[in-house]
């Protein structure tokens, strides 16, 4: 795997956001311009440090950290190889647009308990950042775990009855999934020795396929429930009671992507797709996450809730990319890899759009929405261009990945998973396009203002920023960041030359 | 030139004097760390017969020695493997030996801590729960480690039996002084505690029949050619009663929640962390000291046993736990689950397992023991206990609600909390032995602790119903007086908070460099 660096870069990415944290809490409510530069000033920091990591990456080093034993062979470790960066890029880059957002909304609304908010906020961030770059399956879960405690005072911010059952539903489904990995971490530690991911898997080798294919379900069982996988999206939905930041960044970016994360690497870095076709269970696995895009993107039809169909597409977005993995071949690896930094792009900004629409108007139904593109261009054009990119239509980022995921289908001459990737498609254009219409076509409701009016400017330029950079990462996907040659890596990585 | 030489010489001679003075002074002490709170105890009442005020600080005073002294010997312990302290010069199996190992080192280290900031924790709760009478609380607090300390130190069956009797009388004297249903609780715990005191004195009873020694090092040489023999059986049999009594092993805990719970929450953070956990240390050394490894296993299916109620313990615990309402009565019961834990890790006679028990000890000796400090804290401020009470608690008492949720996370599981880890043995241990279901128990346990703590953080940290939708934190905030808990509450309070976090941070770190020593060697 070429040149390893060792640097504590790693660990001060993830401790930033800490420290900031509980700056953050000592600061409290008092001196909120203060509280709010220890986040701003947070982002740029980790933005900083991930940034530069990209550079060694994609000069083939990974750059390791490891901070204490915890077991005999398995450490606290930051292991940072290219799929690993792109999912600290994409969760340190979107945390920048979100902070302002995030500003900008709690104050036009007047939220209570701020500081808790912000706090939550940045641990969040902290534990997205540390299970992108566990160098280890233990290291990876107890961040995973971090992850999943940090978020809950995020889901039950609202405090009402259905802000707190949809805290425990969260909870109930999080907390059995964190056990149900512990169990398999701890087999697979004791069938192979060894926690630490190795590109193409590790498991190979150990244990009888019966074990391994149990193994394998508990693994996707644990890590589903965090990307939604069907029959365990149900929190999901309900934990759209979070204030529409929280929806942003951690629904469609931090915490399910996690989820994602996680079943990927275990499919490719700890099973290892040689592995699973000898175990022959990717067609059964495929089939799953091809069940769940299909049916997400029918339940997404009927949500007048503009935020629950949000997540009901974020669910079938999610199982998308799952599914390009699962698919084992180049292409679609490329396809699902790179959809998972494009989503996160787009879906951030159609939830921006949401809270923005909120905060001005304090609608959340989709029925609500006639004529308000009048009154809201910007945020209607952002929209439009985001739901566009998830339909797969170019020149919008989500073109190219569902493009890659087109091809890996054809590859594996699996065609009706090929059909499925189409169906969803088109399934985007039937939940996204009425919003559009709605918005720019119909007649305005008589609450709606005949004159630009949009929400404050704090909000409205972080969505067009993430909305632009949509597409000019769909006509150039290297721009920048360079996603594209970091996923061609992480492939290379797996399947080797 | 001569005489700067001289003086060089001369001081060289001074500090090898000093050096060997010290030395000897390390040499005794094994004894210093019984020694000092016993005659400590003893000197209590003489002070307060004046000047009640300074017994607390005095009880302070002294409880830095032995706190010392157990961080002297884990050091000497960790340089030089486990070594020996004849009592009086006298050499065992005639005397009665000190014998400070890896598991023992460990242990003294831990009651010495708890014990100390325990006591730095008592005084304020301790005024007006036993007010006029502080002298009396100290003397029995000190005494009552003394005896903590003791059983954990010594090498000699007997002694054990000696140190576990002093343990028992001060705590039922310190627990009696209770709130209201103390003294039946008290009298139950006498009653259950005496028999169980009274099985493990007739054990020692049969082995000495057997063998004429009380040494554990001597007995354990002079037992395996009598495994077979009835009357080593039924001495086994009496001593692992008696340790699950005093440990509260299910169904031979229905003393404990009971007793822990209307103790004197001064007093209750003492022993509730401690007594268990010390319980177990003993059946750790009942097991694998005393007898071989395999006596269990094979002569007879004691560790099959002992699983099984480890599992039944842990299901009991968890559902009565979350029968209760009374928060203080909820932690006993998790206490019940806890020792489940323990038991089953011993059962299961692995290294994984065993590894798992022994960081389960230490780890959940600091969960009960922060929980109780908050418990204690919050009540101390004049809140109720019942789950109702911790309406909005977390503005009132930000930095003792903090500690309780850290206490709460790590006895669900959450890493990087302590109890994380030594669940990760647990289960690790349970996969060794092909256990199943025991990992399934241990794993719904920690769901169930799930549901225990977050309802009650949930009630701590979410605004009151009634004030929803238009009572924004600010009318709020004015209504709600921030007052935590007194600074002694409050340091031991962080310090516990802060050892769950480095436990777990550094459990790797303890486990390489004391407990992988304190298994058996065979695992």
């Amino acid at each position: 795997m070429g040149e390893v660096i060792y640097s504590a870069k790693p660990l001060w990415a993830v401790l930033v956001s800490m420290v900031a944290a509980f700056l953050i809490l000592l600061t409290g409510d008092k001196a909120r311009n203060l509280r709010e530069g220890w986040t701003i000033l947070a982002a740029l920091i980790k933005f900083g440090l991930v940034f530069s990591l990209i550079e060694p990456v994609l000069a083939g080093k990974t750059i390791e950290y490891t901070l204490i034993n915890l077991l005999p062979g398995v450490a606290l470790q930051f292991r940072v190889d290219a799929f690993g960066l792109l999912f600290g890029v994409v969760a340190a880059t979107l945390w920048i647009p979100t902070s302002f957002y995030s500003i900008g909304y709690v104050r036009t609304l007047n939220e209570h308990a701020q500081s808790r908010y912000f706090f939550s906020f940045a641990m969040c961030l902290s534990a997205a950042i540390g299970v992108a770059f566990a160098g280890n399956l233990l290291t990876l879960l107890i961040f995973y775990e971090i992850l999943t405690i940090a978020t809950w005072p995020l889901v039950i911010h609202h405090e009402d009855e259905s802000a707190i059952s949809g805290g425990r539903k969260y909870l109930v489904y999080t907390l059995v999934a964190g056990c149900i990995l512990l169990l398999a971490i701890a087999i697979t530690y004791s069938l192979a020795g060894t926690l630490d991911f190795v590109g193409g898997g590790f498991l190979a080798g150990h244990g009888s396929p019966g074990l391994l294919i149990i193994l394998l379900i508990m693994f996707i069982a644990g890590f589903g429930v965090k990307a939604g996988i069907m029959p365990f999206h149900e929190w999901l939905p309900s934990a759209m009671v979070a204030p529409t930041p929280v929806s942003a960044l951690l629904h469609a970016v931090a915490v399910v992507k996690a989820g994602v994360f996680g079943c990927v690497r275990v499919i490719l870095f700890v099973f290892g797709p040689q592995l699973l076709h000898e175990l022959g269970v990717w067609t059964i696995l495929a089939g799953v996450v091809a069940f769940t895009v299909v049916a997400a993107g029918l339940l997404a039809l009927g949500q007048d809730h503009l935020k629950r169909r949000l997540a009901f597409s974020t669910i079938n977005n999610l199982a998308l990319i799952i599914l390009g993995v699962s698919l084992l071949s180049k292409n679609s690896m490329t396809g699902g890899i790179l959809h998972l930094a494009n989503h996160a792009f787009m879906k951030i900004t159609l939830f921006f759009c949401a809270g923005a629409i909120y905060a001005k108007t304090h609608k959340d139904h989709v029925s609500q929405l006639d004529g308000l593109g009048r009154q809201m261009p910007f945020t209607f054009a952002a929209f439009a261009i985001a739901s566009m990119g998830l339909c797969g239509l170019p020149p919008v980022n989500g073109f190219i990945s569902k493009w890659f995921l087109c091809l890996g289908a054809v590859e594996t001459h699996q065609l009706v998973f090929l059909f499925v990737i189409l169906t969803s498609a088109l399934l985007d254009v039937a939940f996204f396009f009425p919003i559009i219409y709605n918005g720019f076509f119909k007649q305005p409701l008589p609450d709606v203002a005949g004159k630009i009016d949009e929400a404050p400017l704090i909000m409205v330029i972080p969505l067009c920023a993430t909305a632009l950079f949509s597409i000019i990462f769909g006509i150039f996907p290297n721009a920048f960041l360079n996603f594209f040659n970091i996923v061609r890596l992480a492939v290379t990585n797996v399947l080797g030359g | 030139m001569a005489a700067p030489e001289t003086t060089n010489y001369c001081a060289g001679k001074k500090t090898n004097y000093k050096k060997t003075s010290l030395k000897k002074m390390i040499d005794q002490l094994p004894a210093l760390i019984i020694v000092a709170p016993l005659l400590g105890a003893f000197l209590t009442p003489i002070i307060g017969w004046r000047y009640q005020h300074l017994c607390h600080p005095w009880t302070l005073l002294i409880l830095t020695i032995p706190l010392y002294s157990a961080v002297g010997a884990l050091l000497k312990v960790i340089r030089s493997g486990p070594f020996g302290y004849n009592l009086g010069g006298w050499a065992p199996p005639w005397g009665i030996e000190y014998r400070i190992d890896y598991l023992s080192a460990i242990m003294l280290v831990l009651i010495a801590a708890i014990g100390l900031l325990a006591a730095v924790n008592a005084r304020p709760a301790g005024k007006t729960e036993f007010k006029g009478k502080e002298a009396q609380l100290y003397t029995l607090f000190l005494l009552q480690i003394t005896g903590l300390l003791g059983i954990v130190i010594t090498g000699d069956l007997f002694n054990i039996f000696v140190f576990l009797e002093i343990t028992s009388l001060s705590g039922y004297g310190l627990i009696a002084h209770g709130e209201e249903g103390a003294p039946m609780a008290t009298f139950n715990y006498i009653i259950i505690g005496t028999i169980g005191a009274s099985f493990y004195l007739l054990g020692v009873g049969y082995l000495y029949m057997a063998t004429g020694s009380l040494n554990i090092a001597d007995l354990a040489t002079l037992l395996p050619a009598l495994y077979h023999s009835k009357i080593i059986l039924v001495g086994f049999a009496f001593f692992t009663t008696g340790v699950a009594i005093k440990m509260g092993l299910f169904p031979l805990h229905i003393w404990m929640p009971d007793a822990y719970t209307t103790a004197p929450n001064s007093v209750s953070t003492l022993i509730a962390p401690l007594m268990t956990k010390v319980a177990a240390y003993l059946l750790i050394r009942i097991l694998f000291t005393l007898f071989a490894p395999h006596f269990a296993l094979s002569v007879i299916p004691l560790a099959t046993i002992l699983g099984w109620m480890a599992m039944i313990a842990i299901i009991v615990g968890g559902v009565k736990a979350l029968a209760q309402t009374d928060i203080k009565r909820m932690v006993a019961y998790i206490m019940v689950a806890e020792v489940g834990y323990i038991v089953m890790g011993i059962s299961v006679m692995n290294r994984a397992g065993l590894t798992g028990a022994i960081l389960h000890i230490i780890n959940d000796a600091w969960m009960i023991f922060c929980l109780f400090l908050t418990i204690g804290a919050i009540s101390y401020r004049g809140h109720g206990r019942e789950i109702y009470h911790f309406q909005n608690l977390s503005k009132k008492m930000p930095l003792t609600m903090a500690a309780f949720v850290i206490a709460a996370l790590s006895m669900c599981g959450i890493p990087p909390a302590c109890g994380f880890f030594s669940k990760w043995y647990l289960i690790m241990g349970m996969i060794t032995a092909k256990q199943w279901i025991f990992a399934a128990t241990l794993l719904c346990s920690s769901l169930i602790n799930a549901v225990l703590f977050f309802r009650v953080i949930e009630k701590a940290y979410l605004a009151p119903p009634e004030s929803m939708g238009h009572g924004h934190e600010d009318h709020e905030a004015e209504n709600i007086e921030r007052k935590d808990a007194p600074l002694s509450m409050m340091i031991p309070i962080i310090i516990s908070a802060l050892a769950i976090l480095l436990l777990g941070l550094f459990s790797g770190k303890i486990i390489d460099v004391v407990i992988q020593h304190a298994v058996p060697a065979i695992f």
